[in-house]
Formats: structure tokens, sequence, C-alpha cells
């Protein structure tokens, strides 16, 4: 069992294309090392240079926004699902 | 080039209308690949700010799941700018995620004449790109 990790069109050149991908970990923290490990440079486009979510992408576990569960601190476990979609928003 | 109908070009002007002072957003939904804006989907500006707008992260979610199950991409993300010219903003550049949709900038800032302009944004460059509106039969 592995956590299933749905990823947007813009991050796709990462994952070869894949629309989900499969990774591990038991914070959300630890899942983006994982799916760095794997695809290349990904965290980068997640996560910024302060340890901080980018305020342009939106991470759902469970369909939960994870800006209300605690961020890059929100426990996951084998079994859950994680949507990455890309922030619509401008001004 | 952005080909879009009268319907929903109308449906997108009428809405920032609607919302105007506040920016208004939303999305015309089309078949993956096929490059058509067919269904129109307003969405609610969780910002309700003259100066910015964002889909609320549940609307959010919902509308591309039901997307992905209807085999459908974005293929205009449209939002306005009430007091300054349908240009793609700053903010507007940095935020823009999908490299596959027109971005569709309408300005209310005059209250008879509409600005309605569409652009690509990619890896921060902005593109203009002509707007062709298709008059439906009848």
């Amino acid at each position: 069992m592995a956590i299933e990790v749905r990823i947007p069109t813009i991050l796709r050149s990462h994952t070869g294309g894949a629309k989900a991908v499969q990774a591990s970990g038991d914070t959300l923290a630890t899942l983006i090392d994982d799916l760095d490990s794997q695809h290349s440079g990904i965290k980068g486009r997640l996560v910024t240079d302060e340890g901080a979510l980018h305020r342009f992408v939106n991470v759902y576990v469970n369909d939960e926004d994870v800006r209300f569960t605690g961020a890059l601190d929100t426990a996951v476990k084998d079994g859950d699902s994680v949507t990455i979609l890309p922030a619509v928003a401008g001004g | 080039m952005l080909t879009i109908d009268r319907p929903t070009y109308d449906a997108i002007v009428a809405h920032a209308r609607r919302d105007h002072p506040d920016e208004a957003c939303g999305v015309v939904a089309g078949p993956v690949g096929a490059d058509r804006p067919v269904r129109f989907i307003p969405m609610l500006n969780a910002a309700r700010s003259p100066t910015f707008y964002e889909f609320d992260s549940t609307d959010l979610l919902r509308l591309y799941r039901e997307m992905d199950d209807r085999d459908e991409e974005p293929a205009v993300i449209y939002h306005s700018h009430t007091a300054t010219e349908a240009y793609p903003s700053r903010t507007d550049i940095a935020y823009a995620g999908e490299p596959g949709a027109h971005y569709v900038l309408v300005s209310t800032r005059d209250p008879v004449d509409i600005e309605f302009r569409s652009f690509r944004i990619s890896d921060g460059a902005v593109t203009e790109e002509p707007v062709t509106v298709i008059d439906t039969a009848g």
C-alpha cells in the first residue's frame, strides 16, 4: 500500500506525463521528500526555500485543504489520497 | 487564437458586469485536447475584492474533479479587472498555472465599452492572441 498523489498538468513534466503517482511518508513533508526522490525537482514547485508550501498550489489530503490541517505537518498514511492543484487566482 | 461562441462570450461579460466593482472569475471547460470552450462555469471570487480574485479551495477541488470525470480541461480561465486595462497583472502571471488555457481578461472600467482580451501565459511569458466570436445561427 502507498499513497496516491494526483499531479496537475503543469507538474507532469516531472512525472513523465503521469496524472497520478505513488509515494510514501507519514507527513505531507516526508511524502513530498519521497516524491522528489522519484521525480526530481517537484519539491521545488511545491515548497518554498523557506520550507513552506507555495501560495500558488493547493494540496488536499482526502479532499481536505492542508492549509487547514497543519500544512506540511499534516499526517498521511497508506491508503490516503493526495491531490495537488494550481491555485486559480490573480489580481 | 481563441474561438468562442457568442452566448459564452456574453455570459462572461454579464458575470463581469454583475460582480463589478469586485473582480469576477470563472472557467469555460472543454473536451481534453479539443481547444474548444463549451461549458461556462462561473466561480465565486473567494477574495471578494476589486483587486484580487481566487477560486475557493473547496470549489477548486470540486471543479477539477468534475472536469476530470467528464474528460474536460479548463479551455478558458477568465477574470475581470474593474479599474484597469484587460491585461494580465504581475500577480496574474505569477499565479498562472494552466499553460494550455486561454487566459481571458475582461475590463469593466468603462460602464459602456467592454474590453475582452485573451492571452497565453506560460513560464512567466504573456502572449496576446486574437479573439474570434462565433455568432450562432438564428
